[in-house]
């Protein structure tokens, strides 16, 4: 109803519009010609004066045609916006000033409709000088958003840098291109690439971590090379035992610790591929390097290295067992990979807390760990107690029977 | 319904004259068809294509299609497809995106499609009779929807509603109650399981054979319905309570004569066989779920995250978050853990942010540096600045505060200083129970119940104080300043904007039962804390 009632009005306009109220005639001379007046517009003086049948024309100045109302495009910018959130197909083109583009937005932005918000970004884009735009947008933080959501999503992104160095918001552009690693497949020109973005930019910590990712693919570029070249040449035997099932290319740096710890773990710290040296390039705290250490030699139950990982000699000589890691971790590690119970036992006694040792040594069957522990406690009931866990006839529980008797 | 035809990229291989697509209105899309139209013509292959947009198409699409020189090989659809019921009193838009789209990119697109979706309940249950929200998009919800029913000549009049009031509100109100592990059956199963549309997916460790069965679930379930909303720990009890009733249901035809027999098969055994089977699956499902907690340490996570939730230990919670990270045990996990670390304390200090972002980066990818970001602006995982004063924690909580003019602050707010606004808001409405002696979780007395009596969800507590009429706590929120009359207004839908987790659904319907009224839930979707930290993660561009 009230579309059509608009509609009724403008073309009333336009019936009973004449086009001479508008206008101001001016004959050549400059003299205004009266505003009712009819006649033909080539009267002039010349005219008036001679008859030599020269036909002169003044040119009326006049408004230009296009500025008549038409009545489809009589919308208002909260109306075009209510109708573009309606669905409706509106043209946008006679936004052409600067400030009826920016009424145009604010009142999509008031509408809420993100929808419009965009489309009439898209339209703004489209009709702007990028500077005009920005500095526009810098104080519309809503628009903003909706912009350089768009611009993510259609891939422009050249243009959505510019707006970022414009806002100075120089993090999101070194942002902004990193990610665009994602997107490289090949290895080499990955690494290129990430090359190129260290200078990028980012803040300090960022920097160092752009770094590591540069140094770790270069790293792992080549290890995979070497370790194909083993892998294919069949004489290693760590290779053969257990044929990789992965490339290490992009793995994470504790995924490719690991691996260095499976695969390299007796190499000198020269080459690229022992663990020490990542340790030393990466500043691995010891924590990490010890929990991965043992994962990877647990898994190859190669115990005396797990053992080498926790033994310590002090100035006098004597070793005594350490970890950065509780003890009860170790434990858990060890009997994921089926450790054998005198394994496990040495250092489920090791646990510090009484309950957790308790707790795994019962769990895992370490009867000596139980024995002891409780012998400490002197707790002669669980003792007794457990006698009946213990085969019979076996050497703990003997040790069960002294110890009670001792008591 | 779930995903849209064109979200995976493999190439038709139909040979047909006719192309339909029918998809989500996305810029991306838009390429794969403008692709797919382009290669036909350099082949010239002449076909026509549709395209139906759901539930709405956007200008941008149109741009793009005419952009790839397509617009006019295409014709244009679309299917306002708003509500999907997932169940008798849940509906959900099935829009995941929303979350991502308005928290993080700040992008209003599926405003419009939250006010029509409310124009569609109202004309279909309503008129409604207040509303009521918490939240900046709430508010623009709100007013949108307004616009559209004021220019619809619907006439509400004369119809008896059978929606009272509503209540919308931002997910953000509460990040932390979606940060939890879900301890209750249903939100376990989704935790676990992922559902998927009201439907889950059990594989062969679930039902014990070499097939995987997809299942729905919902109230029509009986066994389901009976066990979802309770505490993880009293479900194993029902069901093997259930389990033996059944089986002394089918030992009682060993003293049947022929007749009795007969009526047995023919009205009981179809029931009891239809019970047995959804028994032994959900019986499976609680072994599956058992099994992989016990590996994954859970207990000793959920004791980290309630000591977060109630603020003490926070130096052994930051341990066992760093020594997650190291194990490299899950990287959704770890990131989550991070974010509840970050929302309880107001953000991580700043040596605990650099470290636990270096170990984090070490043992899942360099990559995550984006993940970061991403996290950083949505305000999930911060940093505390040097000299958090009281204006810039308000200017942050002053999103909660929707009618800031009104001068409705809270005491809770002013009280901060330094101290983290969930802190705050916790003391002030009693999140964290007093319990003397254990908490009976089979019979609970409060909503916290869905978190093992740890917590009572923010957002749930915050409806419950609504419907008390309690005024709103000086939590700001838009709608009559008069206290309405909640007892005539026995159903109430309760609008959440990014998501909503099968938790706050059973700690709502609990505070149902308990004050007589009934929750309806609309969701743009159902969320979990693993569905909101992958949406943060930066995929393949």
């Amino acid at each position: 109803l009230k579309e059509s009632k608009r509609a009724v009005n403008s073309l009333r306009d336009i019936v009973d519009d004449d086009d001479d109220d508008d206008l101001e005639r001016v004959s050549w001379s400059g003299e205004p010609v009266g505003r009712r007046n009819k006649l033909p517009s080539f009267q002039s003086l010349s005219d008036a004066l001679s008859d030599t049948g020269v036909k002169n024309y003044t040119p009326e100045l006049r408004r230009p045609k296009a500025e008549y109302k038409d009545y489809s495009s009589d919308w208002s910018p909260k109306d075009t916006v209510r109708r573009m959130q309606r669905g409706k197909v509106c043209s946008l083109e006679r936004f052409r000033s600067l400030q009826d583009k920016l009424v145009l937005l604010d009142e999509a932005v008031a509408g809420h409709d993100g929808n419009v918000i965009t489309a009439v970004l898209i339209f703004l884009k489209r009709t702007l000088r990028r500077e005009i735009l920005f500095r526009e947008l810098e104080v519309r933080q809503v628009a903003l958003c909706h912009l350089i959501h768009f611009l993510k999503e259609s891939g422009e992104q050249k243009f959505l840098l510019d707006l970022l160095r414009f806002l100075d918001r120089t993090e999101e552009v070194a942002l902004s291109q990193y990610r665009e690693h994602l997107n490289i497949q090949d290895v080499e020109k990955r690494r290129e690439f990430l090359k190129g973005c260290i200078g990028l930019p980012f803040s300090a910590e960022d920097t160092s971590h752009i770094q590591d990712h540069y140094t770790l693919l270069e790293r792992q570029i080549i290890i995979e090379a070497n370790d194909r070249h083993l892998e294919t040449a069949g004489q290693s035997e760590i290779f053969r035992k257990y044929p990789r099932k992965a490339s290490i290319l992009n793995m994470p740096l504790v995924t490719t610790l690991f691996y260095s710890c499976f695969y390299h773990y007796t190499e000198a710290e020269g080459t690229f591929s022992s663990p020490t040296n990542l340790k030393k390039t990466f500043k691995i705290p010891d924590k990490q390097y010890v929990l991965t250490a043992l994962a990877a030699r647990a898994k190859l139950r190669a115990w005396d290295d797990v053992d080498a990982l926790f033994t310590t000699k002090n100035w006098l000589g004597y070793t005594k067992k350490k970890a950065p890691i509780g003890f009860h971790r170790v434990v858990e590690i060890l009997q994921r990979n089926n450790a054998p119970v005198q394994v496990l036992q040495e250092y489920v006694r090791l646990v510090e807390d009484v309950e957790t040792r308790l707790n795994l040594a019962t769990k895992y069957k370490c009867h000596d760990v139980v024995i002891e522990t409780y012998r400490d406690l002197k707790d002669r009931i669980q003792l007794t107690a457990y006698k009946c866990k213990v085969e019979r006839g076996s050497a703990e529980e003997d040790k069960i029977n002294s110890i009670l008797n001792n008591m | 319904m779930g995903r849209a035809q064109g979200a995976s990229h493999s190439p038709p291989s139909l040979c047909d004259g006719r192309f339909c697509f029918l998809v989500r209105p996305r810029i991306k899309t838009m390429r794969y068809i403008a692709d797919i139209v382009n290669a036909d013509k350099m082949s010239g292959r002449s076909r026509k294509y549709k395209i139906i947009f759901s539930p709405q198409k956007f200008y941008a699409c149109e741009m793009v299609l005419e952009e790839e020189g397509v617009f006019g090989d295409v014709t244009c659809d679309e299917w306002s497809f708003y509500l999907l019921p997932l169940d008798e009193d849940i509906i959900s838009m099935e829009l995941p995106e929303f979350f991502r789209d308005y928290f993080l990119e700040g992008d209003h697109r599926w405003i419009n499609s939250v006010a029509r979706a409310l124009q569609l309940l109202n004309s279909l249950y309503g008129p409604f009779g207040k509303a009521y929200g918490i939240g900046r998009c709430a508010k623009m919800s709100y007013e949108l929807w307004r616009d559209l029913e004021e220019e619809s000549e619907a006439d509400g009049q004369g119809r008896k509603p059978e929606i009272g009031n509503v209540f919308l509100m931002d997910r953000d109100t509460d990040y932390v109650t979606a940060l939890c592990s879900q301890v209750v059956y249903e939100g376990l199963v989704d935790d676990t399981f992922r559902i998927k549309c009201g439907s889950v997916d059990f594989g062969p460790d679930v039902t014990s054979s070499d097939k995987s069965i997809k299942v729905l679930l919902n109230a029509q379930d009986k066994v389901f319905s009976q066990i979802r909303n309770e505490h993880f720990s009293s479900v194993f009890g029902f069901l093997s309570q259930k389990s033996r009733n059944l089986q002394a249901q089918y030992d009682r035809r060993r003293g049947m004569d022929i007749k009795q027999m007969k009526n047995f098969v023919s009205q009981e055994l179809k029931g009891l066989k239809q019970e047995h089977r959804l028994l032994s699956l959900h019986i499976g499902a609680c072994e599956s779920i058992m099994k992989k907690k016990t590996k994954q340490d859970f207990q000793e996570m959920i004791k980290a995250e309630h000591s977060l939730l109630e603020g003490f230990d926070i130096r052994e919670s930051t341990s066992f978050i760093e020594e997650h990270i190291d194990r490299q045990v899950s990287p959704i996990e770890s990131l989550r853990l991070m974010c509840l670390l970050s929302i309880t304390e107001n953000g991580l200090i700043p040596k605990d942010y650099r470290s636990l972002k270096t170990q984090y980066l070490q043992s899942y990818g360099p990559e995550h540096l984006l993940t970061f970001h991403n996290l950083k602006r949505i305000g999930l995982l911060t940093e505390q600045s040097a000299g958090e004063t009281l204006t810039a924690v308000e200017s942050k909580v002053s999103k909660l505060v929707t009618d800031r003019a009104a001068g409705k602050i809270t005491d809770a707010f002013n009280s901060l200083a330094r101290k983290s606004n969930f802190r705050a808001i916790s003391k002030k409405l009693g999140l964290i129970p007093r319990v003397d002696g254990e908490y009976d979780l089979k019979m609970p007395r409060d909503m916290a119940y869905v978190f093992s009596g740890a917590y009572v969800p923010l957002s749930c507590k915050i409806i419950e104080q609504v419907t008390l009429g309690r005024g709103w706590v000086g939590l700001g929120l838009v709608g009559p300043t008069d206290n309405p009359a909640w007892d005539s207004q026995r159903v109430i839908l309760a609008v959440f904007l990014g998501g909503c987790t099968f938790s706050e659904i059973a700690a709502l319907r609990f505070l149902g039962k308990e004050r007589g009224c009934k929750f309806i839930f609309l969701t743009t979707a159902i969320t979990n804390s693993a569905r909101m930290m992958e949406a943060m993660i930066e995929a393949k561009a």
